[in-house]
């Protein structure tokens, strides 16, 4: 393989490893951070122990996640060192900022919650986890507007060679970076209800700390019901800003050829790129298309073969994980729908059913997070930078294929082994439940605090 | 102009911040095995470090994330040319994360023994590392204009293999002396005899140092040229002397204050003698990296500059606050108390 191939699988493979633990992140410790407030506020002990019990998975999976965040930061100068000499003057700006503005909030305060039980007064510790909270999503967002000027390059010229910012808040404002921030926050709030509601449902299942889990189950299905309805907004608005910023991305996505005005949408499609084609196109709903496209049943859908065969991204992996994605997502919804009636009724028990399935649905919003960076990513393609930049012009020149075949091989061997030992953990502490005592927990000396 | 300079003296600061916290941390991991004998005892080391790893670490993301948004060229050529040294760099940083977070996940002696270990090397590696990496950086990379001439095994030359011994004494120093105020009993007592025992080896390798960068770099260029700035290693020196004399009156708060000081300076005093380089090429000056040739452009170093102004202080501010908060000792029972504990 060549050092653009492998560079392109370390950087693919990585993030996405990197990409299994951030949504959980971003949802739990909104929800951790509700459930302590909870505490602060009712001084009911169950909310205390859901605190403890979900925030020790919550730690658990945060630890993996940042250790492998500091290679995405590596990674664009060692593998990409030509992408981040032309464009560092714009893009190096949102890491930097997210460093200095987000990480250390977060990274601060997750020490201070962890080991400032007692020394800090209850209040002052909830606030500590919302800023945690806070800091997280915030990260995101300075994370996602980099990827969204990737996506859709706006407010630099090409001068001395290379690509300098000229308008900072045109970046900031970005709508393709904002619109994913919103699509990736609910998303990753749905994961977390997720996990909390296939947790609950595994106890459940084993009629083991019942109150605890069903009041766990509860506020994970509301959040829930809330995130799914909103992935589907967010997403639909973001789709049809990517039909405009990255008509060839939304093209593959839908596996369009022709461009039509007043297009109409096929269920079931398998396309067939060597033609220039579907070989089937099946279960048509006019105008659908469009819609989805322009939010108008006569507006212009842009087709593949508007653009050169060598600026078209793969349409296979685009449009199946955009599918896939869409079909769960519409899943998602139905579930967390059923979620929030049976554990508003108390009735969670009486459908056995039900919870296998949403057990077995913990890895699925995880899968479809992957899902929709494989739309996001692959859908890029040629481009580094979309329209500006081709991806085999960004990579390093000094770096080596032999070089890069041993650090990914470096990479999949240390990551599977983590990896593997942090499901392990999640597991044998999800199964093992919260912690009875908790008197130990809290000083008796801050209790009144 | 103004804001390249600036940018070079943050730059310099981030870098500098950074070794001074995490130095402390990797010092401590380094010791972690030998000043901790039970595993009560080597949790509580872990505990000292708990609440502010994770937070001093980030001052390294941010010194790169500085260098991408101020000194791209910089970044892109400096992290691609020292691929494999950085590859091993993440590689031990990655696992000194997690060693913290399951060492204590499961309660088998084989599983802590193997984390134990893990800290050690994960620790050591990237202090000696960053040394061998700085060290290179004073003497010039093989760079011109073809590219980089060099490769992992040219980096350990004597100079940036004597600097990457600096680099792991002065951190085993400032660890000893950090655990030696952070803990208590046996733990305090065998930290503070092996930061006086490590600070004769730190003092040897300290003055090779010095004396070997004369012919190996051309640090002294910039001190040759404004004599005045040589107050900078003399304060230096005098900082790491004065480790031993506090050490010597028991004093350990001032001693680690002393240790601070002296990575503080010790960077200082490297790129003084750098500058206006971030990078020189030891081939042909012409195709140096500097503040001035390498950097974003104004429009981009003034809006990096508003943020850095505006955030930086609050950063501090805030650490400050949490290093406060956490300023007692970590005692066995502390450990027992909080079940979140490492």
């Amino acid at each position: 393989m060549d050092v653009v191939t492998l560079c392109r699988w370390q950087f693919a493979l990585t993030c996405a490893f990197h990409f299994i633990f951030v949504p959980l992140t971003l949802g739990l410790s909104v929800l951790v951070a509700y459930m302590e407030t909870c505490y602060v506020l009712t001084k009911d002990e169950i909310y205390l122990r859901m605190t403890k019990f979900w925030g020790k998975l919550f730690l658990i999976n945060f630890a993996l996640g940042v250790v492998t965040g500091i290679t995405m930061e590596f990674q664009f100068g060692m593998n990409w060192a030509e992408y981040s000499r032309y464009v560092g003057d714009i893009f190096g700006a949102p890491l930097a900022i997210e460093a200095a503005v987000a990480f250390f909030m977060e990274s601060v305060f997750i020490g201070l919650w962890i080991f400032g039980w007692n020394k800090i007064s209850r209040n002052a510790h909830a606030i500590t986890i919302w800023l945690v909270a806070f800091a997280t999503n915030l990260s995101g967002l300075w994370i996602l507007l980099a990827n969204g000027w990737m996506q859709h390059p706006v407010g630099y010229v090409i001068r001395n060679g290379r690509a300098e910012m000229v308008d900072f808040m045109a970046m900031v404002l970005n709508p393709n970076g904002l619109l994913k921030f919103a699509h990736q926050m609910v998303s990753g709030y749905t994961v977390a209800a997720f996990f909390i509601m296939g947790i609950s449902a595994w106890h459940l299942l084993r009629n083991s700390e019942t109150v605890f889990f069903k009041a766990s189950f509860k506020i994970a299905a509301l959040f829930g019901l809330a995130s799914t309805l909103l992935v589907g907004v967010t997403g639909d608005y973001h789709a049809v800003d990517v039909a405009k910023s990255q008509p060839a991305k939304f093209a593959a996505m839908e596996s369009v050829w022709e461009t039509r005005d007043g297009a109409a949408m096929h269920v079931l499609i398998i396309p067939d790129s060597a033609n220039e084609r579907n070989s089937v196109e099946m279960v048509s709903i006019p105008k659908l298309l469009s819609i989805m496209a322009t939010h108008s049943p006569n507006g212009e859908v842009k087709g593949l073969k508007a653009f050169p065969k060598n600026e078209r991204p793969p349409v296979w992996p685009v449009y199946i994980s955009f599918r896939l994605m869409v079909i769960f997502g519409l899943l998602f919804g139905l579930l967390a729908l059923l979620a929030f009636f049976l554990s508003s009724r108390n009735k969670l028990q009486q459908y056995p059913l039900y919870l296998k399935v949403m057990v077995f649905a913990i890895p699925l919003p995880y899968l479809v997070n992957q899902l929709g960076w494989i739309v996001a990513e692959v859908g890029r393609q040629p481009w580094i930078v979309y329209g500006m930049m081709k991806t085999s012009d960004g990579v390093s020149k000094s770096v080596t294929a032999g070089q890069v075949a041993v650090s990914l091989t470096g990479f999949v061997l240390l990551y599977t082994l983590l990896g593997a030992i942090d499901i392990y953990l999640l597991m044998k502490f999800a199964r093992k439940g919260p912690d009875g005592d908790l008197s130990s927990l809290i000083n008796p000396a801050k209790r009144e605090v | 102009m103004e804001f390249q300079i600036i940018w070079f003296v943050l730059w310099s600061v981030l870098w500098a911040v950074y070794f001074m916290l995490d130095g402390f941390v990797l010092g401590s991991g380094m010791l972690q095995n030998f000043v901790a004998k039970t595993d009560i005892e080597r949790r509580v080391v872990i505990n000292t470090l708990g609440p502010v790893w994770d937070g001093n670490e980030v001052w390294l993301l941010t010194a790169g994330g500085a260098t991408f948004a101020a000194f791209p060229t910089t970044y892109a050529l400096m992290f691609s040319y020292l691929y494999t040294a950085l590859l091993l760099l993440l590689f031990a940083l990655i696992v000194r994360g997690v060693a913290f977070e399951f060492r204590g996940k499961v309660d088998d002696p084989r599983w802590k023994a193997v984390w134990d270990r893990a800290l050690l090397v994960s620790s050591f590696l990237p202090a000696l590392l960053f040394g061998v990496a700085f060290g290179n950086i004073f003497e010039g990379l093989p760079m011109d204009a073809a590219g980089y001439h060099g490769s992992l095994l040219s980096l350990l030359n004597p100079y940036g293999l004597l600097t990457g011994v600096l680099f792991v004494m002065l951190f085993l120093v400032h660890g000893a002396l950090y655990l030696s105020v952070k803990t208590t009993g046996p733990v305090k007592a065998r930290a503070t005899a092996t930061a006086s025992a490590a600070w004769i080896p730190l003092l040897v390798a300290a003055v090779a140092f010095l004396g070997y960068t004369w012919p190996a770099t051309h640090l002294f260029d910039n001190y040759l040229a404004h004599p005045a700035l040589l107050i900078v290693p003399l304060l230096a020196v005098a900082a790491l002397l004065s480790i031993r004399i506090f050490l010597a009156r028991d004093a350990l708060l001032k001693a680690f204050t002393a240790s601070c000081l002296t990575i503080l300076l010790v960077v200082t005093t490297g790129v003084v003698g750098l500058f206006p380089n971030l990078i020189p090429s030891s081939l042909d000056t012409r195709f140096s990296l500097t503040a001035f040739n390498s950097s974003s452009s104004l429009y981009t170093l003034k809006i990096m500059t508003v943020v850095a102004l505006i955030f930086v202080p609050i950063v501090i501010a805030y650490k400050i606050w949490v290093y406060r908060v956490f300023r007692a000792p970590v005692t066995n029972q502390d450990v027992l108390d909080n079940k979140q504990a490492y």
